[in-house]
């Protein structure tokens, strides 16, 4: 079974998501943000990380920045799961080395699509 | 089952080829209500007796019936199948032609075209000098005018479509996502009826006609792939939905490789199997 990290400061986005990785058969454990993240990261590196843009503390795109350049830190996939819904948005993303981009709102056909599209669904 | 139910089976298998059977009763439910409670009439039976007179009705619930769930680049196999085989392999074939036709047959929302279209500007520097045709149709005129607009929903441009193709073949507007001017501008949308005679279309090299023959009754199934062989060159790709066979119903198809959706015409020399064998 593969692990997702879910990286969001909302509660509800975070239960809402790990009930549809369950769902899709992964195991999905959580940070509410981008520091804890990184903790999270440094003890155990997950398959995949979604991503929230906006938080607390440290945003996801910094993590993302400081995840790349760890050991290992090219490995997980990750991918977006942001209200930011922009063409800007998500070019920076790809810049900053993230695989895939979901927009809130999301379902659970959305985040089947997107993990399907990095090879883990 | 009650008349009014096999009356609009009889009904939809003349006007669209449509085999309702009784497990998709639920079908009609969902989808004609919507058409019962518009033109205010009560139930199905109200509505079934007035399919004779009301050719607008009768066009409505024959749209409601078949329009189709679809999105981009849907099981991607034969998306894939089409560009790393089905592509190369015309690319030689037609070398001296240098022109390519491609038909997506019942193509709901413009999701499975536009694909295709997208994966022939990425192979753009291969087809220089070439010309590739991109016909799409479909039986309903509603669902038409969705797929020339363009214009998808967050949750429909996301479903399918990777995000550097989302920045690359899609203008954001408002909460919608429009498909760009050079991928809509490669199909050619066109209303048609697969029960009726589409030889006007033309001869084509590969069609897609995903998830539409499971619809139909055996024997509109034998006729419509009969007429398909023979808008097909010989040597063309059937590309089909991942639940579909031609088994039982053509033997002039073969699979292509290890591809199981993707079946090509046999050449003219070329013996069809014994009926029941595997294609």
């Amino acid at each position: 079974m593969k692990n997702v990290l879910v990286v969001d400061d909302s509660p509800m986005i975070r239960r809402i998501a790990k009930k549809i990785l369950e769902e899709l058969n992964f195991k999905a454990s959580e940070a509410e943000d981008g520091q804890k993240a990184l903790a999270a990261v440094a003890s155990a590196m997950p398959d995949a990380i979604l991503l929230d843009w906006n938080m607390p503390v440290m945003d996801g795109l910094e993590f993302l920045v400081n995840l790349r350049q760890m050991p290992n830190g090219a490995a997980p996939k990750v991918l977006f799961c942001t209200t930011e819904s922009d063409v800007k948005h998500i070019t920076r993303a790809m810049q900053a080395g993230a695989d895939e981009y979901i927009m809130k709102p999301f379902n659970k056909q959305i985040v089947k699509s997107k993990f399907e599209e990095v090879g883990l669904c | 089952m009650s008349q009014a139910f096999a009356a609009l089976q009889n009904f939809l298998l003349k006007s669209s080829g449509l085999s309702l059977d009784r497990e998709k009763q639920y079908l009609v439910e969902a989808r004609l209500n919507p058409v019962i409670a518009q033109a205010g009439l009560n139930n199905l039976p109200e509505l079934v007796a007035r399919l004779e007179t009301d050719p607008t009705l009768a066009k409505k619930v024959t749209e409601a019936m078949t329009v189709n769930e679809t999105f981009f680049f849907r099981d991607r196999a034969p998306f894939e199948g089409f560009r790393k085989a089905i592509l190369p392999e015309l690319l030689e074939i037609r070398a001296q032609r240098r022109r390519i036709r491609l038909w997506s047959a019942a193509c709901s929302t413009g999701q499975e075209p536009y694909s295709l279209a997208m994966i022939l500007d990425e192979e753009a520097r291969r087809l220089v000098g070439w010309s590739v045709d991109i016909v799409a149709t479909d039986i309903a005129e509603s669902v038409l005018k969705r797929a020339r607009e363009g214009v998808y929903s967050h949750f429909e441009a996301q479903r399918g479509v990777p995000m550097s193709h989302l920045v690359r073949y899609f203008t954001k507007r408002k909460d919608q996502w429009a498909i760009n001017q050079n991928i809509k501008a490669r199909v050619d949308f066109r209303q048609q009826n697969l029960m009726s005679d589409f030889s006007h279309l033309g001869v084509f090299d590969v069609i897609f006609c995903r998830n539409v023959l499971i619809y139909f009754a055996p024997e509109q199934k034998r006729d419509v792939l009969a007429r398909l062989t023979r808008a097909l060159a010989p040597g063309g790709y059937l590309v089909l939905g991942a639940a579909e066979s031609v088994i039982g119903y053509s033997g002039e198809f073969k699979p292509h490789g290890e591809n199981r959706v993707i079946l090509t015409r046999r050449g003219p020399g070329e013996t069809a199997p014994a009926r029941g064998a595997a294609v």
